[in-house]
């Protein structure tokens, strides 16, 4: 089972919740998750479009109350 | 019974908490009540946003500098010996030297440092002024400039983070100035989908590269740097032919953090509000040193420090905390070589930066003077 790392990114005007995920990613090794919690609803969007992007798999996103979960695999 | 506060750090954050706690804890320390310790890596201080004129000729080296024990009060004892384990089970730090340090309670304010050997060719084939050798090389390598390709790579996670945007503005007109803008193309690059983490900056910012002339790639994290073929590679798959390379490289925190266990990457995990480290009422983390998702600048360091003085003071007499953090963060930002504005946020509100003026560019100035009244307690 991967380890999984939470990120509370939730009210982060700078750097923001996408800049906190690709500096964990650069800290981790392939097959551990990053649980990024984004208060801003366009993390829900962009950080899974970054993923496939660059090749990193989006394993869940989910909506809660006033946040959003984007848990991130590195795949490479 | 006496207390000791074990300060480990000499940069901005452990300075101004060092200063700070002298100022409110006269007579403790008089008394001996209170020993203040601090455990450095330099027998100088450094103004680490002055590097940002240094590649310009804006500033002089020697600006940059002063002595650590003239910065601080002389009441604190200072010693240039860094710090090699932190045992917060212990409550003791052992140092280079072989010296062993009991405290009450300990402050890290280790602080952050570029990386980029991290990256295949970014120390051979980059320049960057986010330290004083490579300042100079940036002067010298701005200096034999006669135009071409530069490209200006910003990478994740990076301190000060208006500086890539100023450097910007401030090629922009260095070399104007020289007859050169016409011969350049100078291509800016990001990490995510904007010019800036901020996004009212990053909105303010568009319109403005564009008046000038500057180009862009966002969503550009960097693979690789070939300083054979000059080109740099992004994750996302693009390639930049480059004939001077201006990187903001990636950065960690202090070896001595990851060493000791205390936090993956240098980072100590730690509280956003009481600025302890998670699970320990007698650690503080200041400055760049914590893993709080805010930015890494100066003024981050400063508004941190004073809510740990006024906490450490509030322990040491009264037994009990004083107030919380509220992510407060200031950055100037210069707009060019002759205009500049500025942007504050905090946890609960966001950024709005005004529009830039020659009087705040000035005022930057000044505050590149005022630094040392700001080290010293007194700003």
């Amino acid at each position: 089972m991967a380890e999984r790392q939470k990120i509370d990114a939730r009210g982060a005007f700078c750097p923001g919740p996408l800049m906190e995920l690709i500096a964990a990613l650069k800290l981790s090794s392939i097959g551990e998750e990053i649980d990024i919690w984004s208060s801003d609803k366009g993390s829900a969007s962009d950080i899974p479009a970054w993923c496939a992007k660059v090749g990193h798999q989006v394993v869940e996103t989910s909506e809660h109350e006033g946040y959003w979960s984007v848990v991130v695999r590195k795949a490479k | 019974m006496s207390k000791t506060i074990l300060i480990v750090g000499g940069g901005l954050a452990g300075t101004i908490v060092a200063n700070g706690l002298c100022r409110q804890m006269g007579t403790e320390l008089r008394t001996g009540a209170l020993t203040i310790t601090m455990l450095g890596t330099s027998e100088t201080h450094m103004y680490q946003p002055g590097l940002l004129y240094v590649p310009f000729g804006r500033m002089r080296e020697a600006e940059l500098f002063r002595d650590q024990r003239k910065v601080l009060d002389k009441r604190v004892n200072f010693f240039v010996d860094p710090a090699k384990h932190i045992d917060v089970e212990k409550k003791q730090v052992s140092t280079e030297a072989g010296r062993t340090f009991k405290y009450d309670y300990l402050v890290l304010a280790t602080g952050s440092r570029i990386m980029p050997q991290s990256i295949p060719g970014m120390k051979e084939g980059g320049h960057w002024f986010y330290d004083l050798d490579g300042a100079r090389k940036l002067r010298a390598a701005l200096d034999d400039f006669k135009g071409g390709k530069i490209v200006l790579n910003v990478n994740a996670p990076h301190k000060c983070p208006v500086a890539p945007l100023e450097v910007a503005f401030m090629l922009h007109d260095f070399l104007k100035a020289r007859g050169l803008w016409d011969k350049t193309e100078l291509t800016y690059t990001y990490p995510i989908g904007r010019l800036h983490a901020l996004e009212p900056v990053a909105h303010w910012a568009k319109p403005e590269f564009e008046k000038l002339g500057i180009q862009s790639e966002t969503f550009f994290n960097t693979e690789t740097v070939d300083p054979e073929k000059k080109t740099i590679t992004s994750m996302e798959g693009s390639e930049l032919p480059y004939d001077l390379l201006i990187t903001i490289p990636p950065h960690q925190g202090a070896q001595v953090i990851e060493d000791s266990g205390l936090g993956k990457g240098g980072w100590v995990p730690t509280n956003t509000k009481t600025l302890y480290r998670e699970d320990s009422t007698d650690v503080f983390v200041v400055g760049d040193t914590t893993n709080i998702p805010i930015s890494k600048a100066g003024s981050t360091a400063h508004f941190e420090a004073d809510v740990t003085i006024d906490n450490l003071v509030s322990l040491c007499q009264e037994g009990r905390f004083a107030r919380e953090y509220d992510g407060k963060v200031f950055c100037f930002v210069e707009t060019g070589l002759g205009s500049g504005t500025y942007v504050w946020f905090n946890y609960t509100t966001p950024p709005n930066p005004g529009p830039p003026s020659q009087m705040i560019h000035w005022f930057k100035l000044a505050y590149n003077r005022l630094y040392w009244l700001s080290a010293r307690g007194l700003l």
